[in-house]
């Protein structure tokens, strides 16, 4: 098994044009994952299919990720005239970084199984962000079996992908509009009776418990 | 009016039968329960296995499980509702003819169990159609299923065929058609049937008194 480094090295020299980056997993497990731009995402990918050296040609799992979006607030220090002095004021700045939303590809090669496998080989792709730019391309014409799991990741996440040859709700009924899997995602309050409430679901039954006409 | 126990016993013994039309009409119906052939989740295994040799229901008389709703009586609801399959758990049970009986088999069953707090799991079929034995348990054993069954047996045993406590499928006013819910946007609509399922009191709390 090749490390993810020698993988992107493999990358740049069969397509040097295609924009692909490592990006790093700082935890102890250290699995680190290849991202590309939706644009060359499906030559990445039948590259990593075809290609005699890596041969990836089980898909074994495709999921997604919600990265909300994140107030950051930073310090920043400016010059300002007070009282006609210039001085360095610290100022905060707090500014929203937009979220996106991902879709990892799990990666294995069976033709190579032979070789020592360390794990998946990870792919990502990242949407332009989470409300109307969500399109990405599907993979399923290169790993056939990542069409269900597509359909899945659409179904809980939203992500649209784009060329596949069936994108339905897979899980959750067709009228349902919401994704469950989405960070801000509000589940339906249908908690009417809890043996024994406490914390959030006190909470909640607290208050439908509250006789409809009186409000706190 | 019913014969009593003793005097049965002693008619009994001298060759003579005594019995009355709710006995024997009861007799015979708590002896032919057919349930309707089908499984839900993991509770379904247990279920089987109450079929096969080792439980043996059809010692109870409920060894014919329909595949169709029109020919059962006893619907088993073995296993976790999803609101996905709500809508078609309560046609079925529509579909099932008079007298009809249910059993909710398991956690899930009777409340949504270990996913109860999840957005896609029915809290429990008895927010949607009447439940009249439930059994706990994650899966329950088949031993439970056979008690739920006797329970059940019991049950029927009881009914009076006449007043107000008279099954349902003898009494022309009685609810026969449940609503099916409809897969709305959000969650099911409506979310519980209030005729079967009324709002619990409420919520004892110290800040909420008024």
């Amino acid at each position: 098994m090749k490390s993810t480094e020698e993988i992107l090295a493999l990358i740049h020299a069969a397509l040097p044009a295609a924009n692909v980056e490592l990006v790093l997993n700082p935890s102890p497990c250290a699995q680190h994952s290849l991202r590309v731009a939706p644009a060359d995402a499906f030559a990445v990918a039948s590259f990593l299919r075809e290609s005699d050296e890596l041969a990836l040609d089980y898909c074994s799992n495709v999921t997604g990720v919600d990265w909300p979006d994140k107030e950051i607030t930073e310090k920043v220090k400016v010059t300002q005239l007070v009282d006609g002095e210039e001085k360095i004021v610290e100022e905060t700045i707090k500014r929203i970084e937009p979220g996106y939303l991902e879709s990892v590809y799990h990666l294995y090669s069976i033709k190579r199984a032979h070789e020592a496998i360390a794990g998946p080989v990870v792919l990502r792709m990242r949407t332009i962000n989470r409300t109307d730019q969500v399109q990405l391309p599907s993979l399923t014409f290169v790993w056939r079996a990542a069409e269900f799991q597509e359909r899945e990741v659409f179904d809980l996440f939203g992500i649209v992908f784009t060329g596949h040859p069936d994108l339905r709700r897979i899980l959750m009924w067709d009228e349902f509009e919401d994704h469950p899997m989405r960070r801000d995602y509000v589940d339906p309050d249908d908690y009417e009776y809890e043996p024994t409430p406490h914390d959030e679901v006190l909470k909640r039954a607290e208050q439908q418990s509250k006789p409809t006409g009186v409000t706190a | 009016m019913a014969v009593e126990d003793k005097l049965k016993i002693e008619l009994g013994k001298q060759g003579v039968f005594v019995t009355t039309v709710n006995e024997i009409y009861n007799w015979g119906r708590k002896n032919s329960v057919w349930p309707l052939q089908f499984g839900l989740a993991c509770c379904a295994i247990e279920m089987i296995a109450t079929t096969m040799a080792r439980y043996d229901l059809a010692r109870f008389g409920a060894e014919v499980f329909r595949p169709s709703p029109r020919q059962a009586d006893l619907m088993i609801i073995s296993g976790t509702i999803t609101k996905k399959m709500a809508p078609q758990v309560v046609r079925l049970y529509n579909q099932m003819a008079e007298p009809r009986y249910v059993i909710a088999m398991g956690a899930c069953a009777i409340s949504g169990g270990p996913f109860k707090q999840g957005y896609n799991v029915l809290k429990g079929i008895d927010r949607y159609i009447p439940v009249d034995v439930h059994i706990p348990g994650c899966p329950p054993r088949p031993e439970a299923l056979i008690h739920a069954f006797m329970t059940l047996q019991a049950k029927i045993d009881a009914q009076p065929l006449t007043g107000t406590e008279r099954p349902r499928h003898l009494d022309a006013a009685a609810m026969s058609e449940f609503p099916v819910p409809t897969q709305g946007a959000h969650d099911l609509e409506p979310p519980a049937n209030r005729l079967v399922w009324p709002l619990p009191a409420p919520v004892a709390s110290g800040e909420n008194c008024g």
